[in-house]
């Protein structure tokens, strides 16, 4: 579970998010929407420990950011960035692999577990067949897949993801939010990711993390809905959306 | 793929060998086999033969071997590192702060004056050198601190060395032409100015450098997929930079101090290890790059002795066409 209290984040010398407070629990599947530029990104950086935070406290499974090691972090909060990676004669395998360094030995050698860990990673995103490719023989969305492996490899009850379904089509797009919404149910974790898709966000996940520049509001997806918030943030002169049909109306 | 390092391995490792081995036979006398084996075992063969072959192309082979593996090894974490396949061991400035310390001593001291000083003279240029390479890293380690991103490093590293190749300009601008020549023949590189007691320096300085790279292997993996990753899969990224600048100093530092800027061995060799061993890993591409390394500065060697030309001339024009390949045949290196 994160627990947000009283952050203030910014840009250099704009203020992103001032004084916000939220929990965000686990065993749900929790989607961060907002407008382009609001902080969606540098709120989930700050929440994976590569960002700094202008004051306040991030708490993760109970335990303050500030206080936790790289390596300690590292086994409770997984994170997978906007950031393509494209390795040339790195195989997927290998890939995955590398989520299993928190535990792994100075060399970074896998044990018989670690393997097991691996593969079932592999095969939870559908990637198994992949095993063996290298990443720069893949497209953008198997890419994608992979370092979400790895992020599931790495076994934290946290996993932060940045617009994970930018690359992906629309079967693959639901497909991998279900995926998500099964980790987070069956495995009891706390997933938070950031998106654009507000159909997804709003027929899959159970809470939705809405930044309202320069609050943010957090609320279960059917109170969101009602709450009127969302066709408040997402409405200009050209469209209007309507939350309870999840549909979009061009004026 | 495991099949393939289990083939490669044995076959560099024998072809380092040979290589050694045919560059003890050549030079501007040349020794034939058995001769150099009674020379090295202690056995029947007159003095000036053991001579040659013991105390100067023992030395040279050594040499070769070390430079070859360090400047590999150290080109190899800095295009890891800075995710560039162009980088190379020299892109911190190393090269460029060699020559400041060699060209203070060269050039400078005559002109200031100080050239007879008896603690100049006992520092030698490769002391001089590696002075200048080690000032580099205190410089680098310093602002790497305060930098988040590497990219910015790796500018303000090219930067510094324009800068630094700047001031070296002056210092040649200025200087008589025997001291020049002296600076220009030091640039262009030599493996046979090595003597036996400056290899026990030389070789423990290596050994530590690679031994460094060698703990950095874990790191150099996580690297692979960008120091943001890398941090969130438990790296402790400013510790693995240093790690990598001290280990890169060592290697590149102490074989431009004793060889002088040798070119091209360190950014093309890695490419070469990459493109035999079809691998990204470490384990598999440090080792592999050594020994790759090892073997392309002997074959170097025995070529520039073929030809009586400078070793930098040899592995420039042997690493260009390298490059050249590399980066047209595969656009997505990394």
């Amino acid at each position: 579970m994160i627990r947000i209290e009283n952050l203030t984040l910014g840009y250099g010398p704009r203020t992103l998010l001032d004084g916000v407070s939220a929990s965000i629990p686990a065993g749900a599947l929790t989607a961060l929407l907002g407008r382009n530029g609001t902080g969606k990104s540098t709120l989930l950086r700050a929440l994976a420990g590569l960002g700094e935070t202008r004051s306040g406290r991030i708490a993760l499974d109970g335990r303050d950011l500030g206080s936790l090691s790289p390596q300690r972090l590292a086994e409770i909060v997984a994170f997978v960035t906007t950031e393509r990676v494209r390795i040339a004669n790195l195989r997927c395998r290998d890939v995955v692999a590398l989520g299993r360094a928190p535990y792994t030995d100075w060399i970074g050698r896998l044990g018989r577990e670690d393997a097991g860990i691996v593969a079932g990673a592999l095969a939870a995103v559908g990637m198994s067949d992949y095993a063996e490719r290298t990443m720069d023989k893949m497209s953008d969305g198997e890419c994608q897949r992979v370092m979400i492996a790895r992020a599931l490899a790495q076994q934290t009850p946290i996993i932060l993801l940045d617009e994970p379904t930018s690359f992906l089509d629309l079967p693959n797009r639901y497909e991998l939010c279900s995926l998500l919404a099964r980790l987070a149910h069956d495995e009891r974790k706390c997933i938070l990711f950031s998106t654009h898709e507000l159909d997804i966000a709003l027929s899959l996940c159970d809470g939705i993390a809405l930044i309202d520049p320069p609050t943010l509001h957090h609320l279960p997806t059917s109170a969101m809905i009602r709450s009127g918030l969302i066709e408040r943030l997402f409405s200009n002169d050209a469209v209007r959306f309507d939350a309870a049909t999840g549909t979009v109306r061009v004026r | 793929m495991k099949s393939r390092s289990a083939l490669l391995f044995p076959l560099l490792s024998l072809l380092v060998a040979a290589f050694f081995v045919v560059d003890l036979t050549t030079g501007s006398v040349s020794v034939p086999l058995d001769e150099v084996w009674a020379a090295l075992t202690g056995g029947e063969v007159a003095a000036s033969t053991a001579k040659i072959v013991r105390s100067i192309r023992l030395v040279k082979a050594v040499v070769a071997v070390a430079a070859g593996a360090a400047l590999a090894v150290s080109g190899l974490q800095m295009q890891t590192l800075f995710r560039n396949p162009l980088a190379g061991p020299y892109v911190l400035g190393i090269s460029s702060g060699a020559s400041l310390g060699v060209a203070l001593f060269i050039l400078g001291a005559p002109l200031a004056g100080v050239a007879a000083n008896g603690v100049l003279a006992s520092l030698g240029v490769a002391g001089a050198a590696w002075a200048g390479a080690a000032a580099i890293l205190v410089v680098i380690a310093a602002v790497g601190r305060r930098i988040k991103d590497i990219m910015v490093i790796l500018i303000l590293g090219m930067m510094f060395s324009s800068g630094v190749g700047a001031v070296v300009q002056i210092l040649q601008y200025l200087s008589h032409e025997d001291a020049l020549k002296t600076f220009v023949i030091w640039t262009m590189g030599s493996l046979g100015d090595v003597t036996a007691q400056q290899l026990s320096l030389l070789l423990p300085a290596v050994g530590l450098g690679l031994a460094l790279s060698v703990v950095a292997i874990k790191s150099l993996n996580l690297l692979l997929l960008g120091e943001q990753y890398a941090r969130t899969m438990g790296l402790d990224v400013r510790r693995a930079r240093r790690t990598i600048f001290l280990s890169t100093t060592l290697l590149a530092g102490t074989v431009t101090a004793f060889c002088g800027p040798i070119g091209f061995v360190g950014l093309a060799v890695p490419h070469v290890a990459r493109m035999l061993f079809r691998n990204a890993d470490h384990r598999v591409l440090l080792p592999g790059a050594a020994l790759t390394g090892a073997a392309v500065v002997l074959v170097c060697d025995i070529v520039s002795k073929w030809l009586t030309l400078p070793v930098n001339t040899i592995t420039a024009l042997l690493g260009i066409p390298i490059v050249v390949w590399v980066v047209v045949r595969n656009q997505s290196v990394a």
